[in-house]
């Protein structure tokens, strides 16, 4: 039997187990992420997937879907908590987009763009942290770190490496590298590695492609990112 | 008849690259258009060197330094609609580059260790603007009306803007002019 939620007063199709955010992109509705990916269980840190379920504020990656149930989501109210979640996230780290080599690629700018979010409205903490350029193949740039745990777990959970975790709490947490020396070329970690080609900001770069793909071709330059996702996943 | 009362716009580049200035006159033709609807107060353009009352003041640029915080007053105090535009003055941009270094280390690299510096010495002539401890972007400073982003924004993305707010309309880019590179 076909069961059925309503998502911003339309329905969306759904099978048991499916959270409210695998039936909406199932159904060809994108409803906006940073932390979730369609391999990994959810993991529900970024928040940017809030939606309101039957009146309540829920992440929409982790909650199962059930019938009948009343979700907004592409609302003004949700899309201003969303900018204010980008708007936290910009000032917590440094994101200078202008130097950065995932520009036009990172999906946090691209949630900005479509959420037009035009300033950082907080004031900036420009948080002191060095970049790791140890590692032969790829450099590590944690000013941009969104704290994911995409790299954490695609290591941990795939390539069976450990290589990445968070470390400390609340506004001192930071990613660090599991080596004694803190240094990724201290590791085993490879450039084919999953956690290598996971990362949806600019933290985890490859050396020597940086800027191959020219202003005008990166994957966001013309399409916003709900339709770019919605294209890669059909 | 005469003629409409123009709209008197002020700009200013704070700790800037003046690429946001060149992206102004990028905007072509329509440069006709512009001088048709406004009247430049303080700006470089001008060389006026105190803002008047105006309707909108341009920022560009963040506040590094003594100087740039009493200009930026000084917009805010006459400028109805004060707007940041480009990176700098909406989170520091490149020269905010600075701000994971000491100030002190910063000089010293510049003015005594550099390789082949004859005369060495942190210049020290009471004329200049003291420096900030950090660079700021203009909204820790003062209230800011309309954030225009881009490094720089682009001719059209600038005429796009202002085209709205001449108009009246709330300013709002459309996607393929949103950048913050």
């Amino acid at each position: 039997m076909n069961r059925e939620f309503m998502l911003d007063g339309l329905p969306v199709a759904f099978t048991e187990g499916q959270t409210i955010l695998q039936a909406a992109r199932a159904a060809g509705r994108y409803i906006p992420s940073l932390c979730w990916h369609p391999d990994f269980p959810p993991h529900g840190s970024c928040k940017l997937c809030i939606v309101k379920a039957n009146g309540r504020h829920v992440s929409a990656c982790a909650l199962p879907a059930r019938e009948g149930m009343e979700v907004e989501s592409d609302t003004p109210e949700i899309n201003g908590e969303r900018r204010a979640l980008l708007q936290m996230l910009f000032v917590e780290g440094n994101h200078f987009c202008p130097s950065c080599e995932k520009s036009g690629n990172c999906q946090l700018q691209a949630q900005a763009y479509e959420l037009e979010m035009t300033s950082a409205r907080f004031d900036y903490l420009f948080p002191v942290r060095p970049v790791d350029a140890s590692h032969p193949d790829i450099l590590l740039d944690f000013n941009r770190c969104i704290f994911c745990e995409l790299c954490v777990r695609a290591s941990r959970d795939v390539d069976g490496k450990h290589i990445f975790a968070l470390t400390e709490r609340g506004i001192h947490k930071h990613l660090v590298v599991n080596a004694e020396s803190g240094r990724l070329s201290d590791t085993d970690f490879a450039a084919d590695d999953l956690a290598a080609h996971i990362c949806p900001v600019g933290v985890i770069l490859h050396k020597r492609v940086g800027f191959q793909r020219p202003i005008g071709q990166r994957d966001y330059d013309h399409e916003p990112i709900s339709q770019v996702a919605m294209e890669e996943s059909s | 008849m005469s003629a409409p009362e123009k709209t008197r716009v002020a700009t200013a580049s704070l700790a800037g690259c003046f690429g946001c200035h060149m992206s102004l006159l990028d905007i072509d033709e329509h440069l006709f258009e512009l001088v048709e609807k406004v009247e430049f107060d303080r700006s470089p353009l001008t060389d006026i060197k105190h803002c008047g009352a105006c309707e909108i003041g341009l920022i560009e640029g963040g506040v590094c330094n003594a100087e740039n915080i009493h200009v930026l007053r000084e917009f805010r105090q006459h400028c109805k609609i004060l707007v940041a535009v480009g990176a700098c003055a909406i989170n520091g941009g490149l020269p905010a580059q600075r701000n994971y270094f000491k100030l002190d280390d910063c000089l010293r690299q510049v003015y005594q260790y550099r390789i082949g510096m004859t005369d060495a010495g942190i210049p020290d002539d009471p004329e200049l603007p003291l420096l900030l401890e950090r660079v700021h972007p203009i909204h820790e400073i003062v209230r800011v009306d309309y954030f225009l982003p881009g490094c720089p924004p682009s001719g059209e993305a600038i005429w796009s803007f202002l085209s709205d707010l001449l108009a009246g309309r709330t300013p709002r880019l459309p996607y393929s002019l949103m950048h913050f590179d």
